[in-house]
């Protein structure tokens, strides 16, 4: 018996019912002057003009117009714009960088719990005892997974969490007195990790990727002085490798005096695993929502905690959760922090969520996790080699960059087409063209919570998809056909730029 | 232990024979022996999710000062609406919960959709022609607005108003760090921006001011707008989006930025997040956007069709010169208000804001009458919320409140810093901001004045 085909995927979207292709119609067109689905509480509230309270030049002679439908059509615009989406819980969801992990449910029943939805950020800290000992077992778990001493929460995303280390940096390198100008971000590097240096203050010095897809070590070297303030890595990098070197890394830029700052996109390659403060790394965020199951809501909210050695942990944002003395939870802020880097507290109900998962896999589990992810990704890697070689032909970590670029000389199918075409198969698209230094780049994170059989259907998928190209490779170009719009004209989109409903009736007159 | 991972002994078996591996351990090879944890993590062991949620509601029960248990008079930039069932259901649809960012446009309609219609809904608000798709708060929108107009000035001084909220102030501080830009307060008067106390130093490239304030209270956007017109600063308003919708649009009034947060628009209060950070600006500085921005365009069979666009000012693709450095945003806030608007209509959030500035002027009257308790800003109109001083701490009374059910307000000492320039140094420590949304009644309201007036006759 064949284990990888002897039951169905679970993770394959192909089967899913649509009916007809018939375009939804935007809220506003679906309009009628006088229709209405609101309902508020009888407050017995003596009504009176709006005129004696607010200032009169301050009135509009109108309200803003919104829209007037009734709930029972709210409903279904918003159902069936649901059903012209792609999600995990539909099917695997491969986009590299991403880490689309199934999202368990208990966490969404926890965050929907009155008991955290509904307090005020502003309620003091004798009422939200347990808020604050959520935020701060989090943060000691955190700590624990990534060997760091200790960490902000505030961060509502990765971004953000980067140009907080970023800033962090620059009060440490300050408080010694030191100015220093410039960060070493390698090539491969996520596109936020320049786009924070530049806002944290930064120049970006650029340091190439070697034949081996890691960091090129002489060229680190060369760039490396005493105007470094650090340098930015992942690890294992965008290209799934691990940094083998990070040791050797980690001692130069520390000979220098800058600090090593660890972005976590990736972590869910290593939990249990290795720990970024043990390779030497000195400030580290966190993407909750890839590595801690954390929905991604079709593009956000995230959250992006940064935790960081003992020396630097004096200048993490405040007000910050602590355990007290006498054993109660309150408020702190550390003694030269930098200020405050979100508008209350973070993104608490992502948090919650983030505990949760952790309470549930405990060490050993998330250990597992890293584990399972590893293995798919290499499974996958192998099995999908002979039309999709990998960049690097050797073991990678949880993802997997594989190169189109021999499909495309002998097809003309482009990475793109082959993204493209896969949608009709079922499932997500990879990541495409990212890492920007690999030629015709797609690359596949399958995450640990799809099975065998899923990878399996995918691996034949791509399959067919090669074989396609070989044979009729209009039908790539061409593709998707089955989708509830076919590929759009990104180029009017830009050109002739409709944001709004509005501009979209003053332009058609 | 069971976890959400679907693999087999003999799978894990299978798949390394495939790999030519006998132990998941030489997955981790590459990894320096040296660097690896040794004994595993520190953690306690995985429970399974029953034990996990007993664990979770047992804390949720220890946070006695939520709104479900105790009468919300808290506002201060978070605020208790009503958020119907439907709001609730449809946000909650997996489709969009569990989604990632809309790359693939082909198979995202449904998210770029609902941003549309977001977009248009808080450009209407805004009275401005374009809004991204969200930012992270009302904080963040207001550090990227003066990103924007720094860039669009080239002058990087910044006058920021008392009256916009005093952790967003913070947030532009901390951030200002690493940009360098120059924050110069300006402090109220009245609840007005007084432009006159920093008249005379470097002319500066933005000027943020809160509409309302948030003390309540309403500037002149027209004066305003003519302090930009005089020293050729852009012009940045942080609106509050349920106001807004009987207000005259800030972007009317002259603005060139309009950002808010728009927790309001059925976000439940969350302990502060996630929230929605609210951002729209003139069509001339459309290249300037920070983050996702999506427009209407068509297939190539010729139908309506929605896609991310403008890409080129993003991080991804303009790396260290990037208007913004926002990848993840908060899309499924901003898909959950365009819900919530859809329910409220035209007429119901004008209802809504006219509640809020009815109830809360009679919870107003009805603490003021009470003996030793005056209105911060007396004779001056306010919305939203509303300063009270007291003759005790402002915390004691809080406290004594909540003794009695309510969860009366904030402290102006917790939210502000000493000398901030929005509140005499002298009634700081005894003043209170207090909110009524439209779901707080008469007999509410009327029982909170009675608690008030016991806990400071004591």
């Amino acid at each position: 018996m064949n284990l990888a085909t002897s039951a169905a995927p679970g993770g394959r979207a192909a089967s899913t019912p649509l009916l007809g292709d018939a375009r939804e119609p935007t809220i506003f067109e679906m309009s009628v002057p006088g229709r209405s689905a609101y309902q508020l509480r009888t407050t017995g509230i003596p009504e009176r003009p709006l005129s004696e309270l607010i200032p009169s030049g301050a009135l509009a002679d109108s309200p803003v117009p919104i829209a007037e439908v009734s709930e029972r059509d709210l409903v279904a615009h918003f159902t069936r714009l649901s059903h012209r989406q792609f999600s995990v819980d539909l099917g695997a969801y491969p986009l590299g960088s991403c880490t689309m992990k199934y999202n368990p449910k208990l966490c969404d029943t926890i965050a929907a719990m009155p008991g955290l939805a509904d307090v005020h950020p502003g309620a003091p800290a004798s009422l939200t005892q347990g808020w604050l000992a959520i935020l701060v077992e989090l943060e000691e778990s955190l700590c624990e997974i990534t060997g760091m001493a200790a960490a902000t929460l505030q961060p509502s995303a990765g971004a953000a969490g980067e140009l907080t280390g970023l800033l962090l940096m620059g009060a440490y390198h300050e408080a010694n007195g030191d100015r220093r100008r410039r960060v070493l971000i390698p090539d491969s590097a996520h596109g936020t990790n320049p786009a924070s240096a530049t806002l944290g203050g930064y120049d970006v010095t650029t340091i190439p990727t070697d034949e081996r897809g890691l960091v090129d070590l002489d060229a680190l070297r060369a760039a490396l002085d005493t105007d470094v303030a650090g340098i930015m890595l992942t690890n294992p990098n965008t290209a799934g490798m691990f940094e083998e070197d990070i040791a050797e890394i980690a001692a130069a830029v520390h000979e220098v005096g800058g600090l090593l700052y660890y972005d976590g996109a990736n972590l869910n390659a290593i939990l249990g695993v290795v720990r970024p403060g043990d390779m030497g790394f000195d400030i580290i965020h966190m993407n909750l929502h890839k590595t801690f199951a954390t929905p991604h809501g079709g593009g956000g909210p995230g959250a992006g905690p940064v935790a960081v050695s003992q020396r630097v942990a004096d200048f993490l944002p405040g007000p910050k959760a602590a355990r007290l003395a006498d054993g109660s939870y309150g408020w702190i802020t550390p003694e030269r922090s930098i200020g405050r880097v979100h508008g209350w507290h973070g993104n608490a109900l992502v948090i919650a969520r983030a505990l949760t998962y952790i309470k549930v896999h405990g060490g050993d589990g998330l250990r597992r996790v890293s584990e399972r992810a590893v293995l798919n990704a290499n499974w996958l890697r192998k099995r999908i080699s002979k039309n999709f070689p990998a960049a690097y032909d050797r073991m990678c970590m949880h993802e997997v960059v594989v190169t189109g670029t021999e499909l495309k000389r002998q097809t003309g199918a482009k990475a793109i087409d082959v993204a493209k075409r896969l949608l009709e198969e079922g499932f997500h698209s990879p990541t495409v063209y990212f890492p920007l230094i690999i030629d015709e780049a797609l690359m596949f994170e399958p995450t640990e919570t799809e099975s065998l059989q899923t990878l399996e259907a995918l691996a034949e998928s791509l399959d067919r998809i090669a074989d396609e190209a070989r044979v009729a490779p209009e039908n790539l170009h061409a593709a998707p056909r089955t989708t509830p719009v076919r590929r759009v004209d990104e180029a009017r989109a830009a050109r002739t730029l409709v944001p709004t409903q509005d501009a979209r009736i003053e332009e058609s007159g | 232990m069971p976890d959400y991972t679907p693999h087999t002994d003999a799978e894990i078996d299978m798949m390394l024979g495939f790999l030519g591996l006998d132990s998941v351990e030489e997955l981790f090879a590459a990894i320096p022996a040296a660097l690896q944890v040794s004994g595993g993590l520190d953690l306690p062991q995985g429970i399974p999710e029953p034990d996990v949620a007993y664990a979770m509601e047992s804390l949720a029960k220890l946070n006695t000062g939520g709104a479900s248990s105790m009468v919300c008079f808290a506002g201060a930039g978070a605020y208790d609406h009503e958020i119907p069932p439907v709001v609730r259901a449809l946000g909650g649809r997996s489709e969009f919960v569990t989604a990632y960012t809309p790359y693939q446009p082909e198979v995202a309609q449904g998210v770029l959709q609902a941003i549309f219609e977001y977009q248009t809904l808080v450009a209407r608000l805004a009275g401005l022609p374009v809004a991204n798709a969200s930012l992270y708060d009302g904080s963040a929108s207001v550090v990227e607005a003066i990103n924007l107009a720094v860039s669009a000035s080239r002058r990087a001084v910044v006058h920021l108003s008392a009256g916009v909220h005093p952790h967003w102030r913070s947030v532009v501080k901390t951030y200002a760090r690493g940009t360098g830009h120059t924050i110069v307060d300006v402090p109220l008067v009245n609840g007005v921006s007084n432009f006159d106390a920093v008249a005379g130093g470097e002319a500066p490239g933005v000027v943020v001011v809160g509409y309302p304030t948030y003390l309540g209270t309403f500037e002149d956007l027209g004066d305003v707008r003519r302090h930009c017109d005089e020293t050729g600063a852009l012009m940045v308003v942080a609106a509050d989006p349920i106001m807004a919708s009987i207000l005259k649009t800030p972007g009317s009034q002259g603005a060139d930025v309009v950002v808010g947060e728009g927790q309001s628009l059925g976000t439940p209060l969350s302990y502060g997040g996630p929230y929605l950070g609210l951002f729209a600006c003139t069509l001339e500085q459309v290249r300037r956007l920070p983050g996702r921005l999506v427009g209407e365009t068509l297939d190539i069979e010729g139908r309506r069709a929605y896609v991310t666009t403008l890409r080129a000012r993003e991080q991804d693709i303009r790396r260290e010169k990037a208007t913004s450095n926002v990848c993840s945003n908060q899309t499924l806030m901003a898909v959950v208000a365009a819900i919530q608007l859809g329910w409220l209509g035209t007429h119901g959030l004008a209802q809504v804001a006219t509640r809020c500035v009815t109830a809360t002027r009679y919870l107003s009257d009805q603490v003021t009458a009470i003996d030793g308790v005056t209105p911060l800003l007396p004779g001056v109109p306010v919305a939203r919320d509303v300063a009270v001083t007291t003759p005790l701490d402002a915390s004691v009374v809080l406290d004594r409140l909540a003794d009695e059910g309510f969860l009366g307000g904030l402290a102006l000492s917790s939210l502000t810093d000493e000398g901030d320039g929005s509140v005499d140094a002298s009634v700081r420590d005894r003043t209170i901001l207090m909110s009524a949304t439209e779901r707080r009644t008469r007999t509410e309201i009327d029982a909170l004045a009675a608690a008030l007036t016991k806990v400071v006759s004591r």
